[in-house]
């Protein structure tokens, strides 16, 4: 089972011109555990599914709102010459895919 | 103001953005619920830096009028204040002043009188260099460097306000305020603070009411309808099919920000780590638990400054030979061009001075070095060439120049002439004009609450002009 399998959301967003955030979000608290119990969340997960340093990863646990949220800086400051995203809308794709086992 | 002998207090949030499309049915039922003031947002750098740099709206005019005009005799008709932050999408001057005059022509075609106050938010640089000098602005993190440079070379620096130039028009009896940049949620909590609601929920409501309609289950046209007591806020939609739920009430504080639980305001931080969200009934929901920590007061900074003047080429490829070593045959159309540039505009542009860049759709143009997909070559690939210089009349050569490469760049695998590039446009070369990067990710620590902000009070009446 891939991560979208449970998640009703992945999602990635600037948070303000500097930080790229991501959301996963769960419709019931048993899908949430699942995925909490699996321990296949964690910075290291990402900074490895990013190639990105795990000092620079932040990573919450939301069980009120039934989600995991990861922060990291941005590779390039939105808008910045080259930045293909400007929204950052579009920079979930690779947690699509991980493995919970 | 009367707010029930202070035993709660309610307001409006129309809608996530001025000229995002109000709508008006909705705003009259939540208006007759009795709501003690109407506040909305008009800005963001979600769309990146160019409004800020520019000095231009986000927004069209025609929408940002139809809002601010339902807005205000909505406030009128009820005898409410109105406030709207963020002006013109970016908050400076020049956007402030826009909006102002879009006010003024609502004013006259509908007969309002409205004691107006102005708060203007952009920074006077000598100011912000002395802040510099005496270690009062700090960095966020990650922010690039600053100095007195970074500062002169911004076209614009705004200061994100918070609640307390608003309360003090508020206090000074505006009807209107029509504020540069501000924080979103101090737009909603500046009265109920104003009247002593605990502080945690009234940034809390400011927080989950300041997107709109963004806050419910599903996205819908609608209005929000905020109430704040001593020790619970509850908030609601009204708009067809809209309902607000615990889930999406606690989702929505993780949307857009980096940490869920701690919000950075000027005067503190609104922590939600014990919040908790409980059904009133069907599409409403009832938050208590959230906290304020008052801390040093400091004011996020945000800057844009010129990148230089862009063209664009916009094209494909579908040869095969040319897609399975495009990286390589880009190198070598790239090298081209710089050639061409030394000889022929050498005098006037040096290879520091401009940039080339080739965004290749289809491999890897979206997410650059976080693609997970290194494998899969498509049969199609979109580019787009972005050549940036210090003018637009050199931008505009320097794509000139690489239309030709691009085009005729040989390969191996085919003898004789190629063209493999497929061009879009004739004229190939699109000029987009002056383009902006952001330049601050820092906060300055003034003396006062209100010393970055100019507040001017005009009566803004029909017959004013």
């Amino acid at each position: 089972m891939v991560l979208a399998d449970i998640a009703t959301l992945i999602r990635s967003k600037n948070a303000g011109p500097f930080i790229l955030t991501f959301d996963i979000l769960f419709a019931d608290l048993a899908s949430y555990r699942r995925v909490k119990d699996s321990g296949a969340l964690n910075p290291a997960a990402f900074a490895k599914l990013y190639r990105c340093p795990i000092e620079k990863v932040r990573f919450f646990e939301c069980e009120n709102a039934l989600a995991f949220k990861f922060s990291i800086p941005r590779p390039l400051t939105q808008g910045e010459l080259g930045d293909g995203d400007m929204h950052g809308g579009q920079q979930f794709i690779p947690l699509i895919n991980l493995e919970i086992p | 103001m009367a707010t029930d002998k202070f035993q709660q207090i309610r307001f409006i949030s129309p809608v996530g953005s001025v000229g995002g499309g109000i709508c008006s049915d909705a705003l009259d039922e939540a208006l007759a619920q009795a709501p003690h003031f109407i506040a909305c947002d008009a800005g963001t750098t979600d769309a990146g830096p160019f409004s800020l740099g520019m000095g231009i709206p986000g927004f069209p005019r025609e929408a940002v009028k139809r809002d601010l005009s339902l807005m205000l005799r909505a406030g009128r008709k009820a005898h409410i204040p109105v406030i709207i932050g963020s002006a013109g999408t970016a908050g400076g001057d020049v956007h402030v002043d826009w909006v102002l005059e879009i006010a003024r022509e609502i004013v006259a075609e509908h007969h309002l009188c409205l004691r107006t106050a102005i708060i203007y938010a952009e920074q006077d640089k000598a100011y912000l260099k002395r802040l510099l000098q005496q270690n009062r602005i700090l960095p966020l993190d990650p922010a690039p460097p600053i100095s007195d440079s970074v500062i002169d070379s911004s076209s614009r620096i705004v200061g994100m306000m918070g609640v307390e130039p608003l309360q003090q028009a508020i206090a000074d009896g505006a009807d209107f305020v029509l504020a540069g940049r501000c924080s979103d949620s101090a737009l909603f909590a500046a009265i109920p603070l104003m009247h002593g609601f605990p502080p945690g929920l009234a940034w809390h409501a400011g927080k989950v009411s300041e997107c709109g309609t963004l806050v419910c289950e599903t996205l819908g046209k609608g209005v929000i309808f905020t109430t704040i007591s001593q020790d619970e806020i509850s908030i609601r939609p009204y708009g067809d099919g809209l309902r607000c739920t615990p889930l999406s009430v606690a989702a929505h504080s993780l949307y857009e920000n980096s940490n869920p639980y701690l919000h950075r305001e000027c005067s503190g931080t609104f922590d939600l780590t014990n919040s908790t969200f409980e059904a009133i009934d069907d599409v409403t929901v009832g938050i208590r638990g959230s906290e304020f920590i008052v801390e040093p007061y400091t004011v996020k900074l945000e800057g844009a400054a010129l990148a230089g003047y862009q063209s664009i080429i916009v094209g494909g490829i579908r040869d095969p030979h040319v897609i399975r070593q495009l990286e390589s045959w880009l190198a070598g159309v790239r090298s081209y061009i710089d050639e061409s540039i030394s000889h022929m505009l050498g005098d006037e542009l040096d290879k520091s001075s401009y940039s080339l860049i080739f965004h290749t759709y289809g491999i890897n143009a979206v997410m650059g070095s976080f693609e997970p997909d290194q494998r899969h070559l498509p049969h199609e690939v979109g580019i787009v060439l972005e050549a940036t210089a210090p003018t637009q009349d050199l931008a505009h050569k320097l794509a000139q120049l690489s239309r030709q490469p691009l085009l005729h760049y040989p390969i191996r695998e085919w003898k004789g002439s190629i063209t493999a590039f497929a061009c879009l446009h004739n004229p190939a070369v699109v000029d987009r004009g002056p383009v902006y990067r952001f330049t601050l990710n820092h906060v300055a620590v003034p003396s006062t609450a209100v010393e970055m902000f100019r507040t001017h009070f005009i009566d803004l009446c029909d017959s004013e002009k």
